[in-house]
């Protein structure tokens, strides 16, 4: 194994505070060595398939297939098949893209913000974060792309030369969106990728099996573990951490300019972009929480996921829940200092109208739940942070639902004002977007090291260049002798010597 | 350890990103030009009921485009002529001729000729003839040289494609020409006829729309 080399990623993560290895908890449990690591995760890539991944793969792809035919009879038919009506002319399909795509922002904000910020806990969750932002965001386009009714055409969303000389409209935010949601799902998935060259290439070391190999080599782009890989690859992880860094927040600032640009009240609000980016993180987070404290159970992997990096996450749940929160009530303030009695009618009709109960689900789900995690006991409890994480989902889809539809169902014309309803496609097609997600889930577990085994070794004790000379009287290994820095003896000659003595000259 | 694959493997990634590249224009260009109306509907020519011949009728003598298509300047829709047009003369001219003898068993059964339609819009686009006609646009200017065309019938000479639309839309004072002149076949615009078109633009408010709905309605 050339797994020494992997020490060098310690180089990218320079201790902020001048403390060494000496003074810091260790993040990763269980006193695991390197070659414990990659046993933990890479074994679960390479063991037969257990039966239980069958049966939930089964239960996933059936999902799945149900989506597909929904889409196809949505397609057959017309977008007739969905609730969607006058005035409600954006209903679920707009609701299910805004939900996928704010799930789709935690996995790149971990790999990338916190990677910039060095924060090293990321290690152990940003591969799986952002393989659940891949699928999240794939999950996302689906809706939009067949919400135009003729999905053939949809290409016509793109500035591709044509001989209707027809092109986008650039001053629409819908336009924006195609190249905000698209090319954050291109970064995401180069991000990913890089990041997962050195684990596939000691997945490839590790096989024999034929096929395997190849696969595993080709994917891996020739990596031997070279100090110059190393170095290029460390650069090329910064560079794509910079980019996809502003890609993270500009999404769901866009996203909410397909509602902020309109002038309809209740979405005419400048509030919206940093509010929508918040709400996006929150939900992130949460699906990472719901998805990681089963697997690191099923997986065995509670030594490399703790649950000081759930802690963490739910820290971060419970500030982007506040915000959130804080930022539902700001509405109201401007509403009422904005004077305009329209957009106080909107917000009114929001808390106390025909969805009030759709209001006061959102509120107490995503202001209120949170609000548990300020006990220190309850954030690092499994079953409240997962249950709780499924109630802010719940309530962060019912956000959505609470913008998109109070806004619309009563417009500036009461005689076409109305309550929607979804139709039987409609919610199967939701469900059936759930079937896709676990579905590229369960294979991305099944085939894909599912932690970031470089990553972890990087922010691990044994990663310090100084950790086998000093010691800590943490056990290296029998083998490994505790090695005194050589002695400086003035008799010695200058050349050939070096710290562990003179080498025979001569 | 032993090499996975030969060192010529080292050139793939240069290749297949060149080759998405390249492959993606070639693409677009590909699909740009030979699903265009212009390749795969230029020089359609259905064959006719009746071997009309329009180069005999309104190249030789010389008959005005709206004798038989008389709706032209009122209506959305070019008409074509009923039987009791070709009868109006040929109850007189060439009253024995073989060609005709569709001609006149469709006037004896009171039964419509089936003519082929050869200019097709979708059904999605709406277009007047009369809003068209009235503005300037010659007959000739979508339809080609009608004049020329004899006994195996009419076909598209122009692409009718949306792009095609839009390049008068968008410029017509190039394209435009007086309004008596619109029937003309071969007519040759004057040195200053841009300069003409733009005053003629300006004094009757010409405004070609180029939005979505004024065509997709």
């Amino acid at each position: 194994m050339a797994n020494s080399d992997d020490t060098s990623t310690a180089t990218t993560d320079p201790t902020p505070d001048g403390a060494d290895f000496h003074d810091r908890e260790p993040l990763i449990k269980g006193n695991l060595s390197f070659h414990d690591v990659t046993e933990i995760v890479a074994k679960h890539t390479e063991k037969q398939t257990p039966l239980a991944w069958y049966l939930a793969f089964t239960v996933a792809s059936s999902m799945a297939l149900m989506l597909v035919l929904m889409l196809a009879y949505q397609v057959w038919n017309g977008v007739g098949v969905w609730g969607n009506n006058q005035p409600v002319g954006w209903g679920w399909p707009i609701v299910n893209f805004v939900f996928w795509v704010g799930i789709g922002h935690a996995g790149t904000l971990i790999s990338a913000i916190l990677f910039l910020f060095r924060q090293r806990w990321r290690t152990s969750i940003n591969r799986a974060a952002e393989a659940m932002t891949l699928f999240a965001v794939m999950c996302a386009l689906i809706f939009p792309t067949f919400h135009v009714g003729r999905v053939w055409a949809i290409y016509w969303t793109l500035p591709i030369p044509n001989q209707m000389e027809m092109w986008p409209q650039f001053k629409s935010p819908l336009l924006w969106d195609v190249f905000a949601v698209s090319s954050y799902f291109l970064v995401s998935l180069v991000f990913w990728y890089i990041g997962l060259v050195p684990d596939l290439a000691t997945l490839r070391d590790r096989t024999n099996k034929f096929f395997r190999q190849k696969v595993l080599a080709f994917f891996s782009l020739g990596w031997t573990g070279a100090n110059r890989h190393w170095r290029n690859y460390e650069k090329a992880y910064l560079l794509l951490a910079g980019l996809a860094t502003p890609l993270v927040l500009s999404v769901h600032s866009v996203v909410s300019f397909d509602f902020a640009v309109s002038v309809l009240p209740g979405w005419h609000t400048t509030i919206f972009p940093p509010y929508f980016v918040a709400g996006a993180i929150f939900s992130g987070f949460a699906m990472v929480v719901t998805l990681m404290v089963i697997a690191r159970k099923i997986y065995g992997l509670e030594n490399l996921i703790t649950i000081d990096h759930l802690e963490k996450m739910n820290i971060i749940i419970l500030v982007t829940g506040t915000i959130v929160g804080f930022a539902y009530i700001t509405e109201f303030f401007m509403a009422w200092y904005s004077g305009v009695e329209y957009e106080q009618y909107a917000f009114l009709n929001r808390a106390f109208g025909p969805y009030a109960w759709a209001y006061w689900i959102m509120m107490s789900c995503n202001l209120i739940s949170p609000q548990l995690f300020w006990s220190k006991k309850l954030r690092r409890s499994i079953p409240v942070m997962f249950t709780l994480s499924i109630v802010v989902n719940i309530g962060m889809w019912f956000e959505r639902f609470v913008i998109t539809i109070t806004s619309l169902h009563r417009d500036f014309l009461p005689s076409s004002w109305g309550y929607f309803e979804p139709t039987w496609v409609d919610i199967l097609t939701f469900v059936g977007s759930f079937g896709l997600f676990f579905t590229l889930f369960l294979l991305f577990l099944r085939f894909v090291p599912m932690v970031a085994i470089a990553e972890v070794k990087g922010v691990m004790p044994e990663a310090d260049p100084h950790f086998y000379e000093e010691g800590d009287g943490r056990p290296a290994g029998a083998n490994v002798p505790y090695i005194q820095p050589a002695e400086e003896a003035s008799d010695r000659p200058e050349t050939g010597e070096t710290r562990r003595g003179t080498e025979p000259t001569g | 350890m032993p090499q996975i694959f030969p060192k010529k493997a080292n050139a793939l990634p240069l290749l297949s990103i060149g080759g998405a590249l390249v492959g993606g224009v070639l693409l677009i260009f590909l699909v740009w030009y030979y699903f265009s109306p212009e390749f795969t509907v230029v020089g359609y020519q259905p064959e006719q009921p009746v071997p009309y011949s329009h180069q005999l009728h309104a190249g030789q003598l010389g008959m005005d485009c709206r004798y038989c298509h008389n709706w032209v300047e009122n209506s959305k829709h070019a008409n074509v002529p009923p039987t009791q047009t070709c009868m109006n003369c040929h109850n007189q001219i060439k009253t024995q001729s073989p060609k005709l003898v569709e001609v006149r068993e469709s006037w004896a059964k009171d039964q419509p000729i089936e003519w082929v339609k050869v200019h097709h819009l979708p059904d999605y686009a709406h277009f007047s003839h009369a809003a068209h006609v009235k503005s300037g646009v010659g007959c000739e200017t979508c339809h080609g040289r009608i004049d020329k065309m004899g006994e195996e019938g009419v076909y598209q000479a122009e692409p009718l494609s949306m792009g095609w639309c839009l390049e008068c839309h968008r410029q017509p004072e190039l394209y435009l020409r007086p309004n008596e002149e619109v029937t003309t076949m071969g007519y040759v615009q004057p040195a200053d006829f841009v300069d003409r078109n733009l005053e003629r633009i300006r004094a009757e408010g010409i405004q070609p729309p180029t939005n979505c709905s004024a065509c997709h309605y």
